[in-house]
């Protein structure tokens, strides 16, 4: 078979390339740039190799700080997914609850996220916050600002306040999807209401699960902003995530040779991760098919 | 197996009907008998899948009772039924292999392992599905799935009804006819109760021993095949079975035989004798298959009709042939070696097969 080679096909891609260039390859070759040299000046720089990459994976405070943000994720994993399977599962499928419940539901995710921080920080406050005041009234000593845990606490509660509508969301979205047929032949299957939650829902729900959990995870292990606001990584370095570490350490620090190497170490990671999940996941799904 | 009889049933989606139309489900009252297999046949939206939502349990009646064998059941759950019901579409549990699938509603009533396999088996067998069994279902095409379905519906043995929802929609026509038969064979082999949800008349035909024909939400006319084609009790029923559906026209008594368009057509005193009591509307109506057409020379003689021949369509076995007189047109059956010649002819209706219909209620 003769295949008609026409090269001329390639400048049509052109376009595009320019646009990712300048949007994500040009920064992201600079960053590889700086990893590898030490700069001083724009005329006097030194190639160090991989010396800032073996000095930043020998930090011990970069180490808490991953060990910090892998429990973060975690925690906010296994608390937004299951929360938000629960809460799509209990919401109405018709009438004007339905409206009702996805503008509620919506809302927390309009507000931008220094704004999220900055609610959180006013609630949480035992003197003038409506939150804070009521749990210091009950008893508990709670100070987001002192007490490495309370704030911990907080950083937690407040992204799972922000977040967990979003896996509402799209949990109910693929249960809306579910026909009528599929529940009325399970009542004649006798299906218990775990069978059906197991067998007929959660299969539903697989695949904008699996986009959820990577949502999260992504959003999540980046965090910056929301922590920033609440409580500045503190008290201590009770909630100094990646993200913050590494703009202390490029903007604060200016070391930004070992800023750089981290920043990719750092994106591989996440990259890394999205891809084992998703690549199993999808696998597991297709298992058995032929 | 059961007896289900329908006591005064009726449904309205609406929670104050006040006039006929408001009844998605007219009152009915009738018996089915166990191990019947009883077909209901209607065009869209005619109440059948309201009623066969109402013996499973996925609907509970406004008004009137279901019984199974006597046991009112009008308000028991689907799963507190004992019933087996197989949709129009496939529903199959995604994550679960062919055989899980077939196990399930046996599992689910805590079924020992060893049956479980026996009946998983035998019904894999029955519907050529023994060599997917290790399969997960998800993979499968739209035909399998709904053959899944239809074996999760036969699975139990013990069920009171299966009800079946046109489950043979998403099947193509070579298996459709296969898995008919198959739930024909199943049907003679175990007698179990089955009520199948069509609109399609071959299909009614074939299955069942009884066929429920549904219009307008109410049931018109229950009874065998035959009945159903020698004895329309209603003018949809006559339209509605056969191919092409009997011919029905307007008509006026007098002078000891019916009137159309002028035409004098003759009658049977018992014609005469029923619809001298009868006001309202008056048709009447012939099957295809009973009308003759003579052409060629033929006089017209006491029981003829004249009319014009529009068209003969050849259809391999037979033809079927357009007349029409005035402004009724009739179709006319013939034979495959009968030949229409010229554009005019003579139609002679059998007087046995004549049906005389009032507000479109068979009289005589």
């Amino acid at each position: 078979m003769n295949k008609i080679t026409n090269n001329k096909a390639w400048f049509l891609v052109l376009p595009v390339f320019f646009i990712v260039a300048i949007s994500a390859i040009i920064p992201l070759m600079t960053v590889v740039n700086y990893s590898v040299q030490d700069i001083f000046d724009p005329q006097t720089r030194f190639f160090v190799g991989t010396e800032w990459f073996e000095q930043v994976l020998g930090d011990s405070r970069l180490h808490d700080a991953l060990i910090r943000q892998i429990i973060y994720t975690l925690s906010v994993l296994f608390i937004e997914i299951p929360m938000g399977i629960a809460v799509a599962l209990t919401l109405p499928r018709k009438g004007w609850g339905v409206s009702a419940s996805m503008v509620l539901l919506a809302l927390p995710l309009l507000i931008p996220w220094n704004v999220v921080g900055t609610i959180w920080q006013i609630f949480g406050r035992a003197d003038i916050g409506l939150g804070g005041y009521l749990i210091n009234l009950m008893g508990i000593d709670y100070n987001y600002a002192q007490n490495p845990m309370d704030a911990w606490v907080t950083v937690l509660v407040m992204d799972v306040w922000h977040w967990t509508s979003l896996i509402v969301l799209l949990c109910y979205a693929g249960l809306r999807s579910i026909p009528d047929a599929y529940y009325q032949a399970a009542k004649i299957d006798g299906a218990s209401r775990w069978a059906v939650f197991r067998f007929i829902q959660l299969p539903k729900m697989q695949s904008v699960l699996v986009i959820g959990v990577l949502l999260r995870f992504m959003d999540s292990f980046m965090i910056y902003t929301e922590p920033f606001v609440l409580t500045g990584g503190g008290p201590g370095n009770a909630t100094t995530f990646l993200s913050q570490f590494l703009t202390r350490m490029a903007v604060g620090q200016f070391d930004l040779g070992p800023a750089a190497a981290f920043s990719l170490i750092y994106f591989l990671i996440i990259l890394l991760v999205c891809w084992v999940f998703y690549t199993v996941v999808m696998n597991a799904g297709k298992q058995g098919e032929q | 197996m059961a007896r289900i009889d329908l006591k005064s049933l009726a449904h309205s989606y609406f929670p104050d009907p006040k006039t006929d139309e408001d009844y998605a489900l007219r009152r009915m009252e009738h018996v089915w008998e166990d191990g019947g297999a009883y077909a209901l046949l209607g065009p869209s939206g005619c109440g059948k899948t309201t009623l066969l939502n109402i013996i499973s349990g996925l609907l509970t009646p406004s008004h009137g009772q279901v019984l199974f064998d006597g046991k009112d059941v009008t308000n028991l759950a689907p799963e507190d039924r004992n019933i087996a019901q197989v949709f129009q579409f496939p529903v199959i549990y995604d994550t679960m292999t062919v055989y899980d699938n077939l196990a399930f509603p046996l599992r689910n009533r805590g079924v020992d392992e060893k049956r479980v396999d026996a009946r998983v088996r035998e019904i894999a067998g029955m519907l050529d599905l023994t060599g997917k069994l290790k399969q997960k279902a998800r993979g499968l095409g739209a035909d399998e799935k709904q053959t899944i379905s239809l074996g999760r519906g036969l699975v139990r043995d013990d069920v009171s009804a299966i009800l079946f929802d046109e489950p043979l929609t998403v099947i193509d026509p070579h298996l459709k006819w296969v898995l008919r038969r198959k739930l024909k064979e199943i049907h003679n082999k175990l007698r179990p109760t089955m009520v199948y949800v069509t609109h399609d008349q071959v299909e009614a035909l074939t299955f069942a021993d009884k066929v429920v024909v549904m219009y307008g939400g109410k049931v018109v006319q229950l009874g065998t095949p035959q009945e159903l084609f020698e004895n329309p009790a209603h003018t949809f029923v006559g339209y509605f079975i056969g191919s092409p559906g009997m011919n029905i026209m307007d008509c006026k008594i007098d002078d000891g035989a019916a009137w159309v368009d002028g035409q004098r057509i003759g009658l049977s005193d018992r014609h005469l004798a029923a619809i001298s009591k009868q006001s309202g509307k008056i048709e009447l109506g012939i099957r295809p298959e009973f009308l003759t057409l003579e052409t060629a020379g033929s006089t017209k003689g006491s029981d003829g009709v004249e009319v014009n021949i529009v068209k003969v369509e050849d259809l391999g076995q037979y033809k079927i042939a357009t007349t029409r007189f005035g402004a009724s047109e009739i179709k006319v059956k013939l034979g495959e070696d009968e030949q229409v010649v010229g554009q005019s002819g003579i139609l002679r209706f059998a007087p046995e097969w004549t049906k005389l219909y009032a507000d479109s209620q068979l009289v005589a």
